[in-house]
């Protein structure tokens, strides 16, 4: 084992795809000697030269329609857009073309193209730069989501995304890639659709996602103090989505949180919340809860940026009442 | 000038044959009500498919339109299977998933019609994209209409295709009408031809509905394309005899004078059959002899269609994702 940061967690998984698989290669604005908005690529250029990673023009429509093109006819693209609040630029492509073609043709083409995207608000970014767009593709059959917490997750996802032969909107946090984490040295890979129990409890299970899942790590600690154990469940993946492990954390805590970063009005956890009712509904012990964003824009300031998404005092507060709920 | 051999415009008219009986048949069908959804016929335009497809290779690649029929068959889409998909049946291309919008053959490099203007020509590009890097010598070519080329990623794509140097032919065919808004009104420019300049690639316009010029032209976008010289423009100016669908009657936003002198003057099958008969030797009655025996084999393929079985309705969930991933 090392440790090594998510960002670099990312371009290893690149790396050593692109060596494994020639079809495999990268394109997206400023992702050659730039390095990409976020530095992920930063280098390859060099090792794989400037026709595997592919500096675009800013056209987001045009790069994810040419990668779909890519995608159908042998290759296995991976697309990057610098925001997933972008992806409103190219969204027909991705929700119209993307995610329906293999089934509109009736399962003749396969898909094989990765979009990789970050979001997340924490730096300032406002309203354009800092959204948690997830919902929108987990609400589109024919797309898959990823959106990896750790190091280690974010490695062995990426590297399954790019080998899978179905369209992934593979989500990254901005605020997530100098974590540090630790990652083995041999090659590994993490399935789609296993959900990881990141800390086992009894009280009560809190379901997070994304950079959220840091936050619930640190809101188990205060709990425990206070003598309540939380169990946290990071999905990994929100399509395919592992039920069973969040039904069965459920069962044992009989509580249940759900802490996301976006919106939560029509947000992933609403989907969350209507699954675990209908399959848990007998193990509940109070109602289930969300901690997500205000439903505003993302603000500049950042007193009203820290107001509005939430943070590890919220899910400590909202998992001590549904632990404290009388019947 | 690139000038087709005799056996070359037989083939060229055999083609615009078959694509004339498969829309009047198709059209007569969905009249009587034995054909669901929506209906948009190519009658009158079918010089600029046939012209342009006569020099494709089967693993060449085209993207095409919601008035596809034409560029399916002249690509080697199989009316049989063409008809079964309009019946939604399961012989058909998409195994009824996806209608006469969607059609598409992975097997002829067909890589779909498409519901939403403009949206598959990008798709042509990455295709283009693919076999360049691939190093395979194929090309893509998109069919689009003039309202198509208002669309971002028409200037997205040609942008992007330009300054990659791919070979993609871009094949505009200006039927002077989006839906029932005269180009006039949807576009100063009235030879779109002249769009080409700003990306810096080569733009030609050509009388659509003369399939000798069609192909004249197109052999040299082609020809540019596959030896490397990137992508071009084509504009061919055409005519669309019929409504913009079925149920339009196509008179409320041009004259019924229009149509019959279009019609008249300009029926690209009547065209060909003149030059033909006057200095080719072929005989009005060889032409009659081949049309017969194209009216035959359509007869089989609308049999061929009309019995074969409808789809379960729990088909429906087959498809949307590879690997066994359950939607
Ligand atoms: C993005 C989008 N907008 C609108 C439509 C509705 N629509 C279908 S065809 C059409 C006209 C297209 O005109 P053109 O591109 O010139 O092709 P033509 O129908 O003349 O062949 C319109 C507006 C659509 N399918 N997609």
């Amino acid at each position: 084992m090392r440790s090594i940061t998510y960002r670099d967690a990312l371009k290893e998984a690149l790396i050593e795809e692109m060596e494994r698989d020639e079809a495999v290669f990268l394109m997206g604005e400023d992702i050659a000697e730039y390095g990409g908005a976020y530095k992920v690529t930063d280098g390859l250029f060099k090792q794989f030269g400037k026709d595997r990673i592919r500096n675009t023009p800013i056209s987001e429509a045009a790069i994810i329609g040419t990668a779909l093109g890519a995608a159908v006819t042998g290759m296995r693209p991976v697309a990057e857009l610098m925001y997933i609040d972008f992806t409103a630029v190219g969204m027909d492509q991705i929700v119209n073309q993307v995610a329906k073609i293999r089934y509109m043709v009736g399962g003749q083409l396969d898909v094989p193209l990765v979009i990789r995207t970050q979001g997340g608000a924490g730096r300032s970014s406002a309203a354009q730069h800092a959204q948690s767009l997830e919902a929108w593709f987990v609400h589109i059959p024919g797309l898959l989501v990823v959106m990896p917490s750790t190091p280690y997750d974010a490695k062995g996802l990426l590297k399954t995304a790019i080998r899978s032969d179905n369209p992934i909107m593979f989500i990254e946090h901005k605020l997530l890639y100098t974590e540090e984490g630790e990652i083995p040295d041999d090659e590994y890979t993490i399935p789609l659709g296993e959900a990881e129990v990141k800390r086992e409890g009894e009280d009560i299970t809190i379901l997070a996602t994304s950079r959220m899942v840091l936050k619930a790590l640190a809101a188990a600690d205060e709990l425990a103090d206070e003598g309540i154990s939380a169990e946290i469940v990071d999905p990994r993946t929100l399509m395919p989505l592992d039920k069973d492990t969040i039904y069965n954390s459920v069962k044992k805590t009989n509580r249940l949180l759900i802490a996301h970063e976006a919106v939560g009005r029509a947000g992933f956890g609403a989907e969350i919340a209507a699954l675990v009712v209908r399959e848990a509904f007998d193990y509940l012990d109070a109602p289930i809860e969300r901690v997500a964003a205000a439903p505003v824009p993302v603000p500049f300031a950042p007193v009203m940026e820290n107001f509005v998404i939430p943070d590890t005092p919220q899910i400590v507060e909202a998992a001590r009442k549904l632990v404290r709920y009388e019947i | 000038m690139s000038k087709p051999s005799k056996e070359q415009m037989l083939f060229m008219y055999r083609k615009m044959v078959e694509i004339r009986q498969f829309e009047e048949a198709a059209g007569t069908l969905y009249q009587s009500g034995q054909l669901p959804g929506f209906l948009h016929l190519y009658i009158g335009e079918e010089a600029t498919a046939v012209g342009v497809c006569a020099h494709l290779k089967d693993d060449d690649y085209i993207t095409s339109t919601h008035r596809g029929h034409g560029h399916l068959i002249a690509k080697g889409g199989k009316r049989d299977r063409m008809m079964a998909e309009l019946f939604a049946r399961t012989t058909g291309y998409c195994k009824g998933k996806g209608g006469s919008m969607h059609i598409a053959d992975k097997e002829t490099g067909i890589l779909g019609a498409n519901g939403v203007v403009g949206a598959g020509i990008p798709l042509a590009a990455g295709a283009a994209l693919s076999a360049k890097i691939r190093g395979t010598n194929q090309i893509a070519v998109s069919f689009f209409g003039d309202g198509a080329t208002n669309q971002g990623v028409f200037h997205e794509t040609l942008n992007l295709a330009a300054v990659w140097e791919l070979p993609v032919v871009f094949v505009c065919e200006n039927n002077r009408f989006g839906m029932g808004t005269p180009q006039h009104e949807h576009q100063r420019v009235e030879d779109i031809s002249v769009r080409a300049p700003a990306y810096d690639i080569p733009g030609v316009t050509v009388d659509g509905n003369d399939v000798l010029k069609v192909y004249a032209e197109a052999h040299e976008a082609v020809v540019r394309a596959r030896e490397g010289g990137g992508p071009t423009l084509l504009n061919c100016d055409t005519y669309r005899f019929r409504g913009h669908h079925i149920g339009d009657p196509g008179t409320s936003y041009r004259d019924r004078e229009e149509v019959q002198e279009q019609e008249r003057q300009r029926d690209p099958i009547r065209r060909l059959a003149q030059v033909l008969t006057e200095d080719e030797g072929v005989t009005q009655e060889d032409l009659e002899t081949l049309e017969a025996e194209l009216a035959n084999e359509l007869e089989e393929a609308l049999e061929f269609a009309k019995n074969s079985p409808e789809p379960l309705p729990e088909d429906a969930l087959e498809d949307v994702y590879a690997d066994e991933i359950q939607p």
